[in-house]
């Protein structure tokens, strides 16, 4: 497990999400958008129709987050990671649309990791909880789309040096056994 | 009969949503110091020292240490010698409610049907749990519930022949199971005995209680520590990515059961252990 911090700027393509190995640890920079249960269910029910989703999720990361309201003066409010097994059933479909990247906490499914070997995607956990932290390295963030879900909306996200680990990665890595199994002492 | 307002219970039930939710308990803060100097994972160690840093940004701050601001559970204690003035008792709790998270620019997490999934916007109605006792004070303590933690528990109806092995191999396995998704390091709160309702609000009012304190009787303090070690154990770690900090503490409450009954319910509670009272 490498100590030194990888800065990753995002988007990233389907090479650069492969070369990420579960434990690196990384500071993002870049684009995000964020989705949780409901904004999933909706952009899954669009691609079923056949229709566009309300952004490019070419090489995008999208961020499982519901933030606390923006205080004013502030980009955003307190925005740390929501679990992500709740995304196992929408995950694949946004990673074979184009994404490259989840970011949230807890381990994903199989289903996921099975698309993102196929397609070349990335899990990043970030420290859930440590969310007032966390919106430090946020540096802008808008609703592009489904407004009237409240927290739950499409957000656009500027990061600066966010802090993550890969915890999941294309080639099967994962932090969660290997991590467990390293300092188990049953 | 001692008068109290519901402009007073509005009032300070907004004022606890807030403080719950930026200031996090010295407890806990002892509890993760500890922690991170026996953590062996740098991973861990890392993740620890976010924790710490996020909390006192928290505080200094006035801002939500989590997001996820909870469901606004309340245990609210009325002394038999109170009269309440000036409206309902529920009603100027929720108002409470409304005004803290919304003057908190706190997460409005509630939905008004659990299969419609329409959200209320205002983060109403909280879950009460009115208890009568002697007196004429109002007691009133907030426990916001965050969705994560509380989607890892479980209520078990064990067997009597289950005994004390059985309820304690549950609270490790449901432990296990939970991973990194109720963000470890966690506050495992354990309910035993009960009907099955009762051994879910043991296990609530569990997490209530300061950590590092103990069961009244030696035989479950001595199962809480027994089962903090094991849980610690298992490896997982800060958020699941591997360490010995899993649990920062466990704490057990305890009631009657039924002879055919040995109810068991653990409430999981993540780092953000929020829990604040007045007295009026």
């Amino acid at each position: 497990m490498s100590k030194e911090k990888k800065h990753i700027r995002t988007p990233l393509t389907r090479e650069q999400a492969r070369e990420l190995k579960a434990g690196d640890n990384v500071l993002i920079t870049g684009t995000m958008y964020t989705a949780r249960d409901a904004a999933h269910k909706k952009m899954v029910e669009a691609l079923d129709r056949g229709e566009k989703l309300p952004f490019d999720p070419a090489g995008q990361v999208i961020y499982y987050v519901g933030p606390s309201p923006t205080k004013p003066g502030k980009a955003i409010g307190s925005a740390g990671p929501t679990t992500s097994y709740r995304m196992d059933a929408y995950a694949p479909r946004m990673i074979e649309a184009g994404s490259c990247g989840m970011l949230g906490k807890g381990e994903m499914g199989k289903g996921v990791v099975e698309a993102m070997k196929k397609h070349g995607a990335v899990y990043f956990a970030t420290v859930g909880g440590a969310a007032a932290l966390i919106a430090r390295s946020i540096k802008k963030a808008e609703v592009i789309a489904y407004e009237d879900l409240g927290a739950e909306a499409v957000r656009k996200m500027e990061v600066e040096n966010f802090p993550a680990i890969v915890a999941q990665d294309a080639h099967g890595g994962n932090l969660y056994v290997e991590g467990t199994k390293k300092y188990s002492k049953e | 009969m001692r008068e109290i307002s519901t402009d007073k219970i509005i009032k300070t039930v907004a004022e606890l949503c807030m403080s719950a939710n930026f200031e996090l308990g010295d407890d806990v803060k002892a509890a993760l110091k500890a922690a991170y100097e026996k953590e062996t994972s740098p991973v861990g160690r890392g993740i620890l020292e976010q924790i710490t840093e996020n909390a006192e940004i928290a505080r200094a701050e006035s801002v939500p240490m989590c997001q996820d601001t909870g469901y606004a559970v309340l245990f609210v204690e009325i002394g038999q010698d109170v009269k309440i003035t000036g409206g309902n008792l529920r009603e100027a709790i929720n108002e409470g409610v409304r005004r803290g998270y919304k003057d908190g620019y706190l997460r409005k997490s509630i939905l008004g049907d659990p299969l419609k999934r329409v959200n209320t916007k205002d983060n109403t109605p909280a879950l009460i749990h009115f208890d009568i006792v002697d007196g004429d004070k109002l007691k009133i303590i907030i426990a916001p519930k965050g969705g994560g933690a509380e989607n890892m528990s479980e209520v078990r109806m064990l067997k009597p022949s289950d005994g004390a092995e059985g309820v304690k191999n549950f609270v490790v396995e449901r432990v296990r199971k939970s991973g990194g998704n109720p963000c470890p390091p966690v506050v495992v709160g354990v309910g035993i005995g009960g009907t099955f309702e009762g051994s879910a609000i043991l296990a609530k009012k569990a997490l209530l209680r300061q950590l590092g304190s103990h069961h009244p009787d030696p035989f479950y303090a001595a199962m809480e520590d027994e089962l903090l070690e094991r849980i610690n154990k298992i490896g997982s770690g800060p958020q699941g990515l591997g360490g010995n900090t899993t649990a920062l503490g466990v704490l057990i409450e305890t009631g009657p059961c039924h002879i055919a009954s040995l109810p068991a319910a653990v409430n999981m509670q993540c780092h953000a252990a929020r829990h604040k009272s007045a007295v009026l």
